[in-house]
């Protein structure tokens, strides 16, 4: 495998890009592997690379029912951030973004983070209480925030509705947030996993499990029986449905979740915004389309595909926002399939069935995750119990009371 | 965008609908002898399968009455609309 390097780019640019291979190997399943990880995206991905590269495991299939990255990975609007309430989260999805900063040269493959800055806006006075509540938690647990005013929102971010229906009061901005190229995420990590021996297994669906005496002894697939006695599920939305396999009931809902490009403009707006009152978050993309994003088609579904009315919805926000934009065209849409649970926090650790441990729960969350995701899950499922960072993530929390509230908290939308 | 049939009002527009969740979860009681695995599986654990789901729906733009929708989560087609409180419907080779 290539090293990638600017020497490297320089020269193959004299052999006419001959030297470039394909970055990882597209495997055939084994009829045993000590560890199977279910989900091609970003967090099985990653944590079938942390179980190589630091728990020093060889035998490890990863299984994708479609092509690796082609689910939520590579769905969502690519944004980085940890903005949340709780010291719990804050210490989770920090560190992620600290992970994040450092990915490309980790992995030599440059996921394209741009540390473009987050702003999360206030509409009246209770935002802006809200705004300060939540920047003291952020810098109290450790998160970079600063809190500005109206006008200096306006001073940098310019286009913004000069008379809007809901005035903008202020803005929390978090700089060391941005965003990353989502598919380079999912390579990144392929590539780096199939250089340490994983098996990366596409459209290989599991049908069932084999589980004796409340024990995972092995998958059945659409690519026959695998044998394995430690099986990690991260598979977003579709993590009841596995769990349903396998005899029990999770406390997820999927919706599907919208997002939206509009075609390629030259550049306009250099951070991420995002909007409670319209419920709406853009960016702009590197090739210059803005990358938009909202809330939840409010019923269950496994469609991938999204309705008509939220689709309006976002429209007449991103025009309330920036009323230069309504001359701009959708280019695309599309739909993921998220995994919502009650207090919007991750569901990450063991199951009811022995072997069989559980990575869900991202909701609308998941891609910035991915990196601690990974290193957290490869450790709960290589030492049997959780990693400290994502011990209070258990599924015990919703029998035991202890939840993370952070649907109330910092005020996820969805 | 799916059209709705209403026991009441007829067919409508998906956007004068509200989404409640799962249907036909019966709360466990007494209350005082309900364990908190049992708390939680009410509370909390859905199936959220891949099919058919039978949900609550209010028609909050409409005449706000809550109704029951058996509908499919993987092709959104809707199986039927039932008045609250009567049973589930069955659909024969689909559950």
């Amino acid at each position: 495998m290539a090293y990638y390097s600017a020497f490297k780019l320089f020269l193959e640019g004299l052999r006419d890009h001959s030297g470039w291979h394909a970055t990882w190997k597209d495997a055939s399943p084994k009829s045993q592997y000590d560890i199977v990880i279910v989900g091609g995206g970003g967090h099985g991905l990653a944590t079938a690379y942390y179980l190589a590269a630091e728990h020093g495991m060889s035998n490890i299939a990863v299984l994708e029912a479609g092509w690796i990255g082609g689910g939520n990975t590579g769905r969502n609007t690519t944004v980085i951030r940890s903005n949340y309430f709780f010291p719990e989260s804050t210490a989770f999805y920090d560190y992620s973004l600290r992970l994040y900063e450092g990915l490309s040269k980790d992995l030599n493959y440059n996921i394209m983070f741009s540390k473009r800055g987050m702003w999360v806006l206030a509409h009246d006075r209770h935002g802006m209480e809200m705004l300060r509540r939540s920047a003291n938690a952020m810098r109290l647990n450790g998160a970079d925030a600063e809190v500005h005013s109206g006008a200096e929102v306006r001073r940098l971010i310019p286009f913004l509705n000069e008379s809007p229906r809901f005035p903008i009061l202020g803005g929390l901005r978090q700089r060391r947030g941005g965003t990353a190229r989502h598919d380079a995420v999912a390579w990144a990590y392929a590539r780096a996993a199939s250089k340490l021996g994983v098996d990366i297994i596409q459209n290989c669906a599991v049908t069932g499990f084999d589980i004796v005496g409340g024990r995972v002894i092995g998958l059945q697939t659409t690519k026959g029986a695998i044998q394995s006695s430690k099986v990690g599920l991260a598979v977003a939305g579709h993590s009841s449905h596995l769990a349903n396999m396998a005899g029990f009931r999770l406390p997820i809902k999927s919706y599907a979740l919208q997002a939206f490009v509009s075609e390629p403009v030259k550049p306009v707006l250099d951070t991420v915004i995002l909007s409670p009152a319209t419920g709406v978050y853009l960016s702009q993309s590197d090739k210059g389309e803005l990358v938009i994003g909202s809330g939840l088609d409010l019923y269950g579904s496994y469609a991938q595909r999204g309705n008509l009315p939220t689709m309006e919805a976002t429209a007449s926000g991103i025009i309330e926002m920036f009323p230069s934009f309504s001359r701009l065209r959708f280019l695309r849409q599309w739909a993921g399939i998220v995994d919502i649970v009650h207090d919007s926090s991750p569901i990450v650790g063991s199951s009811p069935i022995d072997g069989l441990f559980l990575n869900c729960g991202w909701g609308t969350g998941g891609f910035k995750a991915i990196p601690a995701g990974g290193v957290c899950f490869a450790h709960t499922i290589a030492h049997n119990k959780p990693h400290p960072l994502i011990a209070p993530f258990g599924l015990d929390r919703f029998v035991n009371g202890a939840m993370i509230d952070e649907a109330s908290a910092s005020g996820i939308a969805h | 965008m799916l059209n709705i049939e209403c026991p009441w009002c007829g067919p409508c527009p998906e956007a004068e609908f509200r989404c409640g969740g799962e249907s036909h979860v019966v709360r466990p009681g007494p209350h005082d002898s309900v364990s908190d695995e049992e708390w939680a599986n009410y509370l909390y654990f859905r199936d959220n399968s891949m099919g058919i789901e039978h949900e609550r729906w209010c028609h909050t733009r409409g005449c706000k009455q809550w109704f029951n929708i058996a509908r499919c989560t993987v092709t959104h087609k809707i199986m039927s609309t039932y008045p609250m409180g009567e049973p589930k419907p069955l659909f024969e080779g689909l559950d």
